[in-house]
Parts: C-alpha cells; structure tokens; sequence
C-alpha cells in the first residue's frame, strides 16, 4: 500500500460570481486528507458543496484559492494521467455502443490495442457480475445492471481511486442495497479509494470508514465521523448496533447544521 | 435585460453586415459581371425604381398563397379529424403524406395548368392548397393522436365519452400542433405560389418576372423582384408566429380557466 | 428503467408492421386511383363551378385520361417514327436529373456537417449564423433559382466553363445544406452534461470527443435533418430544370409534355410519375440508411 495520501486538499475555496450581488461562497476553508484504501462519504443538505468538491477533485473545475492533490499530483496531472475513475446518477453509458464497448472507452482513449482492451473489458465484467451481457445494447439492461457496468467502466483501468456522485440516488431502495453490497466488495478486491457523494445517511454509514459531514452558506466541513465497522460487512451490519448508533450521530451532526441554518433563517427574517 | 438581449443580438447582425459589406465589394472589386452577382446597392436602386411593380407581383403571389393558407388549412383539419376517428382512414392517408413529401409535388402544376382555363387562379392557389393541406394533416393529426397515457386513464376514470375527451383533452393538445404546421407552411405557401409559374398559365406573379427579367438579362430587375419574394415569404412567416404567440398566451389562460 | 429484453422478439413486430404499411400504401394508391376514375365518371367535361367558383377540374379523357391509358402510354413509342418507348425517355431523364441529385446533395450534406461541426466549436460562430440558417427556412429562396442557372454558358473561372447542370445541383445543394446544418448542430448539442463531463475526465481533446461522443449521439437528429435535406435537393433540382429548361432532366420532360397535351394528353402524366419516383428514389436512399445507421439504437416508440 502506497504511503502517499490518495487525495489531498488544503485550504481550498471555490467561489461563484465573485465579487457581484450573486456570489455564492460554494466551499470555504476545506481540508481534508484521504488515505489509501479508505471509504470516504460526503453528506450534507442541498448547496452544502458535496458534488462541487467531488469535481474539484476531479479537476472538472479549479478551485478559486487552495490545493488539491490526488495521488501525491496536483489534480490536473492526475486527470492527465488518469488516476480516477468517475460514476454519475445516471449510468451516461452509450447508446450506440455495447455493453463491452462502453467499458473499453476509456481504455481506447488511452490507446490500448483491441485485445488488450476485450480482455480487460471481459474482466471488468466478471467483476460485477454481468460476464453474460457483453454484446447487449445499454437500453436492453435495467438500471442497476446499467450502474454496475458503469462502475465497471470507472475501474476499467484500474485506477487507485473511484469518484462517485450519487451513483445509486435513481434506484429503488432495494436495489440499492445489493448496490451498495457489491460496492464494496469490488472495492475491496480492486483495493480502491473512494470518494462518494450521498443524500442517504444509512447508505454512507454502510459504505464508509469515514463519513464527512458538510453543511452549506458558505460550503465547509462541519464534522469528521469514522465509522469502525470493520471491512466484512454484510446484510447482517445493518442490524449491527453500531450501524444504528452511528447514523444517529450522522443525523444529529446534520440536524445540528439544520438548526444551525433556521437560526440563521430567523435572523434574516428579522 | 436590455444589455442582455443586445448582446445577443450583436453576432448575428454584425455578421450580417460584414457579409453585405463583402458582397458589395467583391462585386465593385472585382468589377463581376451582373449575370452572375449583383451589387446590393443596385438591387437596393432597382427595388425603389420598381416598387409599384413589385409589389403588384407580391399582392398577386401573395393572394394566391393565402388562398392555399386558408383552404389547405381548413381541409387539413377537417381530414385530421376524420382520420382520428376512423384508424383504418389514418392507416392508409398517413404513408401517402409521407409519400407526398418526399416528392417534388410542383410537377402537378403541369396537370393543373390542363385541367383549368389558361388564365385560371387556380392551379396556382389548388397547389399551394395540396402543399398545405399535407403540412397541416400531418401535424394536426400527430397532435390529435398523441394524448399523454396518464391523461387518458384520467379520462377513463371520468366514464368521459369520445367526444368529450375531444374537445377536453385532444383539440387543446392539438391547437399548439396546428400553429406549428402553420408555421411551416407559411412560406412554403409562398414559395409554392411563385415556383407554380414556372410552368406557364397565368404570369402575373412575381416568379414569371424573375426569370423574364433574368431573361432579358436585366439581372439587377431580376433580384429586386427576388428581394420581394423574400419579403413576402419572411411577412407570411412572421404573421404566422404572430399568430402562434397569440395563441399560445390564450391558450395557458384557457387551461388555466379548465383546471378550476 | 424497463427490464431486460421484452418478450416477444423485436424483429418479428417490425416485419409485420412494415407489410402492413406497404399493404396500406398499395391500398391507398388504388383508392386515388378509384377516385380518379370516379371523378371522370360523374364530374364536368369542361370544367365547373362550385358555389359559383369555377373550381372544377376538366374530365375529358383530353386532360384527365383514364389510368389505363396513362400505364399505356409508358410501353408506347415516344413519337411516330421513334423507337424509343416514352418509358425508356422518362427512365433516362430520371437517371439525369438523380445524378444531378445525388451530386448536390453530397455538397450539401459535407457543408452542412462542416458548418455544424464550426458552429459547434465557436459559440461566437453559432450565434452569428445559426439564426441566419432558421430564418433561410422561411425565406424562399429557391427564386435564387433562375439567376444560379444563368450562369450556366455564360461564367468563366480561370478558363473552366460553369457547366449549366452545376447549377442545378448548386441549388439542390443549396436547400440540402440548410436543414442538415441545423439538424447536425443540435445533435451535436445533444450529449448530456454527465457525459461531456467523463469525456472531459478522461482528458479528451475534443476532437476526440467530437468523434466519440457527439457524433454518434448526433445521429437521431441527423436523420430527418437528411430527409428534408434530400428533398430539399430534389426540389432545388427539378426547380432549376424547369425554370430553364435544362436538356436532358425530367423538370425539362414535365414541360415538354405538359405543353403537348392536346395531341397527346397522357404523356404529361408519365413525366409527372417519373418525378415522383425520382423523389421516391431519394426518400427510399435516406431510409436505408437510417435502418443501417439506427440498427442498434433504442426505438422511439409511437403514442
């Protein structure tokens, strides 16, 4: 395991419209250092800056002040280098290409030669559990299956970490839960770093070693909770009375920032 | 807001400018020969010298095209609900309008020009008619068909007869349909109008002076009169979003008046 | 999301929705046919009024003839003393005026897509000629028609003579290059913002995307831009036939004919046919290739 930190952000801000009546102060003073391996969620109500700073470190957008280091890199040399892969809400695999296809894409763009790639592709399909489907057409397959062939994708080249943006949010509950179970067991074969953006408290404590907690104007980080659930978890962690008491703490640090925002409300309103 | 719009404005119009400016120039520049393009400065001069005629050749392509407006719309509508109501109708007119789009339909004029008096409006305006009708069937129709599932279930659930899921539910969706048809058949009314001239009959409308003039090689006279029919057919155009925006405005204060 | 595969195999639907359209479309052409017939039965010799319009159309066999006899005349010779049947003329004027398609529509096709693929990459670009390109749909500008063929014997370039049957493809290209640029830019518009974002997280330059990602997904809007723009090309052909008379296309038969219909007054609907095939061959051309372009893309389902 490699001793460099897998991500690496100090002091950043990310700032919209600066200077004009419509700023908004999207990330404030965040730091935050993820280690190898690790299972890091970030949760937090609407505008609180999750998915900004997912693409902060995907170097999607630059940030307005600050550092952001994936990999021991500055961001845009790993994203040169290709040192994540990437999920969304929706799958956003290809229509026109097959399901095989859609996993080789980001091997073609890296120039691996066609064998190199069906192999890897097949690989990568074993891995989710879908070997059988590689000559389907996307819109054939359901939602989940079409979200496991992207994370599919997102590891094809084996990078050390995963970017995912509320992956699961379009699934009903419970497929979200077998998900989130086969999640973590690729992750844990690949021995992937992840960095995951949710709207669902059980999801992030199920997933995580570290649950980060954002509250929003301005965007920052408000609290930290590791979760020592240990690495085997399984359907019977959810009943774990650990679980339980660690989404209670989750939902009180949030509920916490909701007061926090009504006070603040209530100023204004004033 | 105002800033807004003119700098959204400023692309197109500059860009329009500079190509007129470039036209002028390579024409003076380069001293080309009118046959082949004409400065727009002297199409400007020939348009006011021959307005009184130009415009005498607009009013007659111009009629002749609201003529095929009107009918062709009225006919088109009245087909499209026919065929709304009798699905074995739909099933054998619609591949026929698809048919008829693809072909180059004004070759019918020749047959017109035989059927009618020499000196008869109507090949002109029965062929603006046809291109109309076609354009507002097959929109008319898509817009009577497509009502959405949820609110014909809700229909259902009313016990609502045929008839009253007409007029509530599928003329309204179909209204917008209509004006979009009407939209592009508004200057396909006028191109039609003018090309029908080409074949002989009646030759007072402004595509017999285009290719007279053209002829005769007074060009300039040629693109003054192309210049009319380019602002006969933007005038239909624009009356016929007119009329779509006006529609449009009623048609949410309508809905609005269903819902209480 | 809908579950993997439906039941019933997609091919066997397809097949039997197209044999039912063909049947419906050989019906209706009988019923046209019918109705032909019909109205000669019952209608006007000479023409008549109705509600004192003179808006009937003659039905003497002299302008409408009975179908048979139009079906004839294609087996028939051209004239007395030729050896030319009316059909081997017609197939030939179809055959000149399709190359002069066909070669005004690839000009058209390959400015259209240029001109998208420019308008795509400079926004300043799209904003300054995009609405020219709307607004070209209303405009008519098929009167451009007789100056474009005047050139014809009369244009010289460095010694090269403007050969009369370019214009009409000029023009054919003319009216396909509109409604293709326009259909092309949107589809090149088309991907979703996820899927520009992964192009752009895999560090592709966007050329690579370009060809990657949004020229595929430019292809559902792609081809009806291709329908209109074939017919746009057929129109801008047989128009500049017409109103020159350009030797050799059918725009030039349909005059010609037209004009000799008081000695021969089914010849003029042969040529009328021979036009309409000519559209039907192009229309025929865009659909193949729309069943070989969307073969494995997911169908838009009718309501």
């Amino acid at each position: 395991m490699s001793t460099v930190d897998a991500v690496e952000i100090s002091g950043l801000k990310k700032i919209f419209n600066a200077g004009k009546p419509s700023q908004v102060d999207a990330l404030v003073d965040i730091d935050l250092t993820i280690a190898p391996g690790e299972f890091v969620s970030l949760i937090g109500p609407s505008g609180c800056g999750k998915s900004t700073l997912l693409r902060l470190i995907a170097n999607l957008t630059d940030p307005s002040a600050g550092e952001v280091r994936v990999n021991g890199k500055p961001a845009k040399q790993a994203r040169l280098d290709q040192d994540y892969g990437m999920a969304f809400q929706q799958a956003g695999l290809f229509d026109w290409r097959t399901v095989s296809k859609n996993i080789e894409l980001p091997l073609e763009l890296k120039g691996w030669d066609r064998a190199k790639r069906r192999a890897r592709a097949q690989e990568m399909l074993e891995l989710v559990k879908l070997p059988e489907f590689a000559q389907h057409m996307p819109w054939q397959l359901s939602g989940g299956m079409q979200q496991r062939i992207a994370i599919a994708r997102a590891l094809a080249a084996h990078p050390p970490l995963l970017l995912m943006d509320e992956p699961f949010g379009a699934l009903d509950e419970m497929t979200r839960e077998h998900m989130q179970a086969e999640l973590l067991r690729i992750c844990a074969e690949t021995h992937t770093t992840v960095v995951f953006v949710t709207h669902s408290i059980p999801e992030a404590v199920y997933l995580s070693t570290k649950v980060v907690v954002m509250s929003p104007r301005p965007g920052r980080i408000t609290e930290i909770i590791d979760v020592p659930l240990g690495g085997g978890r399984n359907d019977d962690t959810r009943e774990d009375a650990v679980f339980y008491s660690k989404i209670t703490e989750v939902r009180e640090a949030l509920r916490g920032i909701e007061a926090g925002l009504a006070v603040a409300r209530g100023i204004e309103d004033r | 807001m105002r800033t807004r719009s003119l700098a959204s404005i400023w692309p197109p119009l500059a860009f329009g400018v500079l190509m007129l400016l470039v036209w002028q120039g390579l024409v003076r520049g380069l001293d080309l020969k009118p046959y082949f393009l004409v400065a727009p400065s002297d199409i400007y001069r020939e348009f006011v010298d021959n307005w009184s005629n130009i415009w005498e050749a607009m009013r007659v392509s111009g009629t002749n095209a609201a003529f095929g407006m009107l009918f062709g719309a009225i006919a088109g509508i009245v087909v499209a609900f026919l065929l709304s109501q009798f699905s074995l109708l739909d099933e054998l007119v619609m591949p026929m309008s698809i048919a008829i789009n693809a072909i180059p339909a004004f070759v019918l004029v020749s047959v017109f020009n035989n059927m009618f008096s020499t000196t008869s409006e109507v090949p002109r305006r029965l062929m603006v008619t046809l291109v109309v009708f076609f354009v507002v069937l097959v929109n008319v129709a898509k817009g009577l068909r497509q009502v959405a599932p949820i609110h014909a279930e809700l229909m259902r659930s009313y016990a609502a007869s045929g008839w009253q899921v007409m007029r509530k539910v599928r003329v309204p969706n179909a209204i917008p349909y209509l004006f979009t048809a009407l939209r592009i058949a508004a200057p396909l009314s006028v191109i039609y109008a003018y090309v029908s001239e080409y074949f002989g009959g009646a030759q007072n409308g402004l595509g017999s002076r285009i290719s007279s003039n053209i002829a005769n090689s007074k060009n300039a006279v040629g693109w003054a009169y192309v210049a009319g029919a380019c602002l006969l057919g933007l005038g239909f155009y624009v009356i016929s979003i007119i009329l779509e925006t006006v529609a449009a405005r009623r048609g949410s204060a309508h809905s609005r008046r269903a819902d209480t | 999301m809908s579950a993997v595969t439906t039941l019933v195999p997609r091919r066997q639907r397809a097949w039997y929705r197209r044999s039912r359209r063909s049947l419906m479309f050989v019906l209706a052409i009988v019923l046209v046919a019918t109705l032909w017939e019909g109205y000669k039965l019952v209608g006007p010799q000479d023409g008549g009024q109705l509600f004192g319009w003179k808006v009937l159309p003659r039905a003497k066999d002299r302008v409408m003839p009975h179908i048979s006899d139009i079906l004839s005349r294609f087996s028939d010779p051209i004239n007395r003393g030729s050896d030319e049947t009316v059909f081997s003329v017609v197939l030939k004027g179809v055959w000149f005026s399709l190359r002069l398609v066909l070669a005004g529509f690839g000009m058209g096709l390959v400015a259209g897509v240029l001109l998208a693929v420019v308008m795509c990459r400079l926004r300043i670009a799209e904003r300054a000629i995009l609405p020219y390109l709307v607004i070209s749909q209303t405009v008519p500008l098929i009167a451009l028609a007789p100056l474009v063929v005047s050139w014809g014997g009369k244009l010289q370039l460095f010694g090269w003579e403007w050969p009369r049957w370019l214009s009409a493809s000029v023009l054919g290209a003319f009216l396909t290059f509109f409604p293709i640029a326009v259909g092309t830019l949107r589809g090149l518009q088309s991907p979703s913002a996820s899927s520009l974002e992964l192009m752009d997280s895999y560090a592709a330059p966007w050329r690579r995307t370009l060809f990657t990602l949004r020229f595929p997904s430019a292809v559902p809007f792609m081809v009806p831009a291709l329908k209109l723009g074939a017919a746009g090309s057929v129109i801008g052909v047989v128009v500049s036939e017409i109103s020159t008379g350009l030797r050799g296309g059918i725009g030039r038969l349909v005059i010609e004919f037209g004009r000799a219909t008081t000695s021969d007054p089914a010849i003029v609907y042969t040529a009328v046919l021979g036009a309409a095939f000519l559209g039907l061959v192009m229309a025929g051309m865009v659909s193949l290739a729309e069943i070989v372009v969307m073969r494995n893309r997911p169908k838009e389902v009718e309501a």
